[in-house]
């Protein structure tokens, strides 16, 4: 069955980042005086087959580990859902 | 030595200094070919150079795509065998990416990319690319960067390694050989500039050797870092068997 992964790549805390700065910049400078901070990052829609929950969870675990994330300065989370089946309208079973 | 060192230029998708490398290989005595990331060997290569560019066009993270592609895991056999490895700038990261390399290479402070020539100074020679008859402790040398993706970072814990180890080979300074923040083009940890690993034989760094290897171009320092490579073959037994 088809399931779809939202991973969330975060830089880890403490990690300067550049890019985070900037944007809350610019958002200041629009006039929302009260951001005090941002933090950029990535967030990616991955779809794919897995026979249960369980797989689909080491798959994705498995991907976060060995690509999506540098352990270094990321941290990956992720939320996972089977897709609905449009003629049912519910999750396949 | 009766001939130069066969050098393998490997070139992925996005790469752009491969033909400097090429261009500049005559002039230190190397036989330079390129190898396209999809090759599963490098041949009878004596060296490997990742040059610069936008491997997999920096996808993701700068290097993470490149990491996987084959031509990886016999630069990595190479480098485990005591093999030469440069990587420059692009290859800098692919090599901290592939874990031959610690740390990582991170979007510059100021968010800018920046093409200049830069000051260095040699922390230590060592290993196949820096040989103490081409470079000095305490030396400052001038090689162009140009990059938007070079601040070097790394844990604590990996940081202390690296300087105690001596595994720091460059730092941004200015052309005293200072280090102050505005000599540093990217705020990397350190200045830190270019790493080894701890056996000396890989190395990775942010600036292009390859495009300071003339004077019509405005420096030869680059040739300091390329002539090493011949010195290190011939002291390296294994090396010398196979000439």
């Amino acid at each position: 069955m088809r399931w779809l992964a939202d991973v969330h790549v975060r830089l880890r805390p403490g990690i300067a980042d550049p890019e985070g700065l900037t944007i809350a910049g610019g958002l200041r400078a629009l006039g929302f005086s009260t951001v005090d901070e941002v933090r950029a990052g990535k967030l990616l829609r991955i779809a794919f087959q897995a026979d249960d929950r369980s797989a689909a969870e080491a798959a994705v675990d498995a991907m976060c580990r060995r690509l999506l994330a540098n352990p270094v300065m990321e941290t990956a989370d992720w939320e996972l859902r089977a897709e609905v089946d449009q003629a049912a309208g519910e999750p396949v079973p | 030595m009766s001939r130069g060192p066969r050098v393998a230029v490997v070139v992925f998708p996005g790469t752009w200094s491969e033909r400097d490398f090429l261009h500049v290989a005559p002039l230190v005595g190397w036989e330079a070919r390129l190898v396209w990331h999809a090759e599963p060997s490098l041949g009878d290569a004596d060296a490997v150079v990742l040059p610069g560019g936008f491997a997999h066009g920096d996808h993701l993270r700068t290097g993470a795509i490149a990491r996987f592609s084959p031509v990886m895991r016999a630069v990595e056999e190479l480098a485990d065998r005591g093999g030469p490895v440069l990587g420059s700038c692009n290859g800098f990261q692919i090599l901290c990416e592939a874990g031959m390399l610690p740390g990582v290479l991170m979007r510059n402070d100021h968010l800018q990319f920046r093409c200049d020539w830069q000051w260095l100074r040699v922390e230590r020679p060592l290993g196949a690319w820096l040989a103490p008859d081409e470079v000095a402790e305490g030396d400052v040398i001038r090689l162009p960067i140009s990059h938007g993706e070079g601040r070097y970072q790394a844990d604590p814990a990996v940081l202390d390694e690296l300087e105690r180890g001596g595994r720091v080979a460059l730092r941004y300074a200015d052309e005293q050989g200072r280090m102050t923040p505005d000599a540093n083009p990217n705020g990397s940890l350190n200045g830190i500039a270019g790493v080894v690993n701890g056996r000396g034989n890989v190395l990775g760094l942010m600036p292009h050797p390859e495009r300071a290897a003339e004077d019509e171009v405005g420096g030869t320092d680059g040739l300091r870092l390329l002539r090493s490579l011949d010195r290190w073959l011939v002291g390296q037994p294994a090396a010398a068997e196979r000439l």
